[in-house]
């Protein structure tokens, strides 16, 4: 018998159906990666599989964990269950531990809650289970608060909790995505280690195909509530039938096809740019220590080209890109635009930015019309009809949905609404600064080919700026690699993917979670 | 968490020296001359001159503002002109009142407000939670000098369970003294009782829909232990926040609730002041006052230092 | 949201429903009042004093044998201008304030206003109001500065604290990558957004200023006589409390259900504004 089996669930929430008919089977031992877009219910599936769902939710079906049907459980048969037969770690390592309480409590509570051991037994098996996770209290005290330590460490203190016990599964819902890649590598393979020494069954929910390759040994795919596709990891890309599933993973790889246009002369020079912010005071006396987020940093972007920028974060991109647009001042160095410098009207209004956020690139309160007019705020004149119409065409909408409000726009859409109001005064440059990265994988391929398409209808030059190598690799010509506020590698995109020169670079890519390669996995 | 305490102290003394500044820039500046003020239209140039020598106006401004902060910083605060005795005397008589009635008040606030906020947010949308958030918003609407003037009515007039007003003073008794305080302090406690309940309510609330509440839960924690174990500390951050803002509505509403009652306390002194112009002890007594308010809301700046470990770090 | 499921939202707030209904019952009346009242409120008829409620007298007569429904009218014309035009100060000073508070964060502007706030919140309003007194005698204008004053820190708190997280969002910069300056991002996108919770904090700050203006002028230091308040009237039942408990019973029902109307009213509209609690639309 199966340790977790999922028959026919079906879950509602205040009436609204969220599952229609998910059946999953996890095996002792097994590792079931669960993928789906955002909206798809793959969360939904882990939470109903522990019961903790949110207010008003119902559900139908039989879920059986370790013999034991849970919709029809006790509460206290729950608890009991949780954290002792079931780990659980969630996304957001930020706000997942109490901030009031130290991390050797919150692993301790763990065991104290399910079995009768004394304080200092507990302790002791919270420092074995920190010490699991690459967290020995000789170096990392237990005596330490959340907020004293990075997001990947975070993160280990709640699989530290979720592993006190030897739980006989693991629940991991997007475990890796808040973090930096290099961090997600390290996350995946402690993950893997646990799974591997404990015997422990794992089921692995994300929206990244790669993530889960190498990972899993078998895959569900999720869409609108329902199960689409299942199949081994091993074989699912040449096997699989449904058309979703055959364009997620098209999706995944989408290479734009950008036309080379760039010309040798340089739009915008970097010269040895420097910003530094002052910090807190650690003393009463001395001078604040300085913090260097961008730490003399050169470059020029040559016409027509689309530059990518590549770093972790607080590597200082995001300082840079704010300097670039003239919003912050330079210690040293210069930054222009075509000879002028980038603090004059003149070369700012030649500029324009995308943002990550579709949700908060808009003042909610505003109608389509009026925002994406705002950046005549520089010119002498008013926005005409027929420009805003044109905008929203070229993005791929109608010229009717500018008496709309970003609400009433998806995630996608908005994020065509945001470049059409970076495109609609014809900048020589647009600054993409995570501009795809909040997106499901299939909206991305559409904004990235819609990207393209503009470049080369408008003559545009993009700085391309993300977290994401898989992204920066399909669109970009040259890449630049930062790290701690330096440029620590700079060349073409293949050169640099082929042969990267510094060891920063080569972790990256090393990092970077690939697909298996469809083509020559077809052809054999 | 020893450079906090110091950087809080050191706002609570800029604040104090500005809040001097103000009350001494309205109460000696803003009148033109204070004498021939205090003495009204009809004094005899004779008498303001003697008093304006007595006050020591005829020093320089300065001269005079460093005489009052020395002053209140040795515990001397001048004579008063209509008492003919130390301000510091008559002002210390009042204090043995009205600082047991805000602190026996502050006390019953946080004893109903706790258990009720709590008990609330266990119940969420039971019959309860909604009767009881109900009684709070009746709290809240009810003027306390009125709700004072009932319960005078109700439990010294007909049913004679307390004498209706005055102070026997201190020395009659300790349980004596706190009798005749009882019914001053459930006055002003039941509106600010209310609305702590409902700040403490919606803050277990707030704190329950957060991510490590359902970390907790997912080791194995019933929603009991999880209202104790994590949603209660994290809580009372806001819940502080309004206990400092209570104080200063605390000892202004004992002023009123001092008349009700006739209470020999601060806010009767100030008002014969007022009436008397006696602006020495108008303006030490706000002095005080403004004093108690920030050193309380220095107070609540330690407390959240020890609730919240990420501010003893952070500057 | 389109216009429709906002009535009917509207009328699905009960808290709203009531405490508007409250709330206009004593706006109207002393509306009413400003052209009609049952008996003239300047007419002493002692021969009628400390009568109880009857057909003629709705609520009785004073110990003066003045109506004391007429007065209660009349008095609401107090409170609701006390009130009103504290908040109005409070938000007149205190929203630019603390807009440019947020424009300015982590800068000296920022700094001083802030402390500055904290100072004012060191004198409560009856420690103003007693200054005032002290210096230029009781009268209702008084009680609008003294509380007025109070309103200032309480928007200028509220203000700060709701556009800082604005601060940080990406249409901000996308305002300021367009080349608009902190004031007209703080009137053009800043005010909209956190205009819901002005209104909301408006409302429980307006009832709270009838509470504290009903305080001020029961120790004396709010409108004087002849004009009547809710405040003095409760200040001269007392005395006689014992023989004609009717005399405080009226004036205090009066104040508790006004306050308690505004702050259904207020509880309503957040509940109704709010967008963490009204998610549809999204």
């Amino acid at each position: 018998m199966s340790l977790l089996s999922i028959q026919n669930l079906s879950l509602s929430i205040h009436g609204k159906p969220i599952l229609k008919g998910v059946s999953i089977d996890i095996e002792a031992g097994q590792v079931c990666g669960v993928i789906g877009e955002s909206g798809s219910g793959k969360s939904m599936t882990a939470f109903s599989v522990v019961q903790l769902l949110p207010d008003g939710a119902s559900s139908e079906g039989k879920v059986m964990l370790d013999g034991i049907d849970v919709l029809t459980a006790h509460e206290s048969t729950l608890c009991d269950l949780r954290g002792r037969a079931v780990g659980i770690v969630f996304q957001e390592p930020m706000t997942a531990l109490n901030p009031v309480k130290t991390i050797g409590d919150q692993v301790m509570e763990t065991i104290l809650i399910h079995e009768r051991v004394s304080k200092a037994e507990a302790m002791d098996r919270a420092a074995d289970a920190l010490t699991r996770c690459e967290l020995p209290p000789d170096r990392f005290p237990m005596t330490r608060y959340p907020h004293e330590l990075s997001g990947g460490q975070r993160q280990r203190v709640v699989i530290a909790m979720a592993i006190a016990l030897r739980p006989k599964l693991l629940i991991a819902d997007e475990p890796t995505t808040a973090l930096d890649v290099t961090t997600q590598a390290e996350i995946l393979q402690l993950l893997k280690q646990l799974v591997t020494e404990d015997g422990m069954s794992m089921m692995f929910i994300t929206h990244d195909l790669a993530v889960v390759t190498g990972l899993a040994d078998k895959i569900v795919i999720m869409k609108d509530g329902e199960v689409v596709e299942r199949g081994h990891a091993a074989t699912l890309h040449t096997e699989m039938q449904q058309p979703y599933t055959k364009q997620l993973f098209a999706a995944s790889t989408h290479q734009p096809e950008r036309g080379q246009q760039s010309t040798p002369d340089p739009i915008l020079k970097v010269e040895n740019a420097v910003r530094t912010y002052l910090l807190p005071r650690q003393s009463f006396f001395g001078e604040r220590p300085e913090f260097h987020a961008v730490n003399d940093v050169s470059f020029d972007i040559k016409r027509g080209e689309c530059l990518g920028l590549v770093g972790e974060s607080g590597c200082g991109k995001s300082t840079l890109t704010r300097a670039i647009l003239g919003l912050e001042p330079l210690k040293s160095g210069r930054i222009t635009l075509d000879g002028e410098p980038v603090s004059t009207s003149v070369a700012q209004r030649r500029m324009q930015v995308v943002f990550q956020d579709p949700y908060g690139s808009f003042n909610p309160r505003h109608k389509v019309e009026r925002l994406i007019k705002e950046p005549f705020h520089r010119l002498d004149r008013q926005a005409t009809e027929q420009e805003v119409d044109d905008a929203l065409v070229s993005v791929g909408l109608q010229p009717s949905d500018k008496h709309k409000y970003p609400h009433e726009f998806s995630g996608g859409q908005r994020q065509r609404i945001a470049i059409a109001r970076a495109l609609i005064i014809r900048p020589d440059l647009i600054i993409l600064d995570e501009a795809v990265s909040a997106l499901d994988v299939s909206v991305r391929a559409q904004v990235l080919d819609l990207l393209v398409e503009l470049s080369r209808e408008f003559d545009l030059t993009y700085l391309f700026i993300t977290h994401d190598l898989t992204v920066v690799r399909s669109i970009a010509d040259r890449i630049l690699v930062m790290q701690k506020g330096k440029i620590v590698e700079q060349g073409a995109t293949e050169d640099v993917f082929g042969a990267p020169s510094s060891d920063y670079t080569r972790s990256l890519i090393a990092a970077a979670p690939q697909l298996p390669d469809m083509t020559k996995a077809s052809t054999s | 968490m020893l450079y906090y305490a110091v950087k809080r102290l050191g706002s609570l003394c800029i604040s104090l020296i500005i809040a001097s500044l103000v009350i001494f820039t309205c109460i000696e500046i803003v009148p033109g001359d204070p004498a021939s003020f205090m003495l009204g239209i009809n004094a005899q140039p004779d008498t303001i001159a003697a008093l304006r020598e007595e006050l020591g106006l005829n020093q320089s401004l300065t001269q005079r503002y460093f005489g009052w902060v020395g002053g209140l910083l040795t515990g001397d605060l001048g004579t008063s002109y209509t008492y003919r005795s130390p301000v510091s005397e008559i002002v210390a008589d009042r204090i043995a009142i009205s600082l047991p009635l805000a602190i026996y008040a502050l006390s019953l606030t946080v004893l109903i407000a706790f258990p009720v906020g709590l008990i609330a947010a266990s119940k969420r949308g039971s019959v309860t939670d909604v009767s009881v958030m109900g009684a709070t918003q009746l709290g809240i609407a009810i003027p306390n000098f009125w709700f004072a003037m009932l319960m005078v009515l109700i439990f010294a007039i007909n049913l004679r369970w307390f004498s209706a007003g005055g102070f026997p003073g201190w020395d009659a008794g300790f349980w004596v003294a706190m009798k005749a305080l009882t019914l001053p302090a459930i006055a002003l406690a039941l509106p600010q009782a209310s609305i702590l309940s409902r700040v403490m309510r919606s803050s277990l609330l707030d704190t329950l829909s957060e991510d490590y509440v359902r970390t907790a839960r997912a080791k194995g924690l019933t929603r009991r232990q999880v209202m104790w174990r994590h949603a209660l500390r994290n809580a009372l951050i806001p819940v502080l926040t309004i206990i400092g803002l209570q104080f200063s509505f605390l000892l202004a509403g004992a002023i009123i609730i001092e008349n009700v009652f006739f209470l020999p306390g601060l806010g009767r002194l100030v008002f014969q002041a007022i009436t008397q112009r006696d602006l020495i002890v108008v303006e030490s007594v706000i002095m005080l006052l403004v004093f108690a308010v920030i050193v309380v809301n220095f107070l609540v700046d330690l407390a959240y230092a020890w609730v919240d470990p990420r501010l003893r770090v952070q500057s | 949201m389109t216009h429709d499921s906002f009535v009917q939202s509207l009328f699905r707030s009960r808290n709203l429903v009531i405490g508007v209904g409250m709330t206009a019952v004593f706006a109207i009346a002393a509306l009413v009042s400003l052209i009609w009242t049952p008996y003239d409120v300047t007419q002493l008829a002692i021969a009628n004093k400390m009568q109880t409620p009857s057909a003629t007298h709705w609520f009785g007569t004073d110990h003066f044998g003045r109506d004391i429904l007429s007065m209660l009218m009349v008095g609401a014309q107090t409170s609701i201008a006390v009130a009103f035009i504290a908040v109005g100060i409070g938000m007149g000073i205190g929203v630019p304030l603390g807009l440019t508070a947020a424009a300015r964060r982590g800068g000296v502007l920022d700094e001083i206003i802030m402390r500055g706030n904290d100072l004012v919140f060191a004198f409560p309003s009856l420690v103003i109001a007693i200054m005032i007194t002290a210096l230029f005698g009781p009268s209702a204008v008084n009680a609008i500065i003294a509380i007025g004053i109070f309103n200032i820190p309480v928007f200028a708190r509220l203000s700060r604290g709701a556009a800082l997280p604005l601060w940080t969002r990406d249409f901000i910069m996308s305002a300021r990558v367009a080349g608009k300056g902190a004031a007209r991002i703080s009137v053009e996108h800043i005010l909209p957004n956190i205009f819901n919770l002005l209104i909301v904090q408006g409302t429980i700050q307006f009832s709270l200023g009838i509470l504290a203006e009903a305080g001020l002028s029961y120790v004396g230091l709010g409108a004087q006589p002849p004009i009547p308040s809710w405040g003095r009237m409760l200040a001269e039942s007392q005395t006689l409390i014992s023989i004609a408990p009717h005399l405080a019973l009226f004036p205090g029902c009066t104040i508790l259900l006004t306050v308690l109307g505004l702050n259904l009213a207020g509880d309503g509209l957040r509940d109704l504004l709010d967008p963490r609690i009204r998610r549809t639309g999204r």
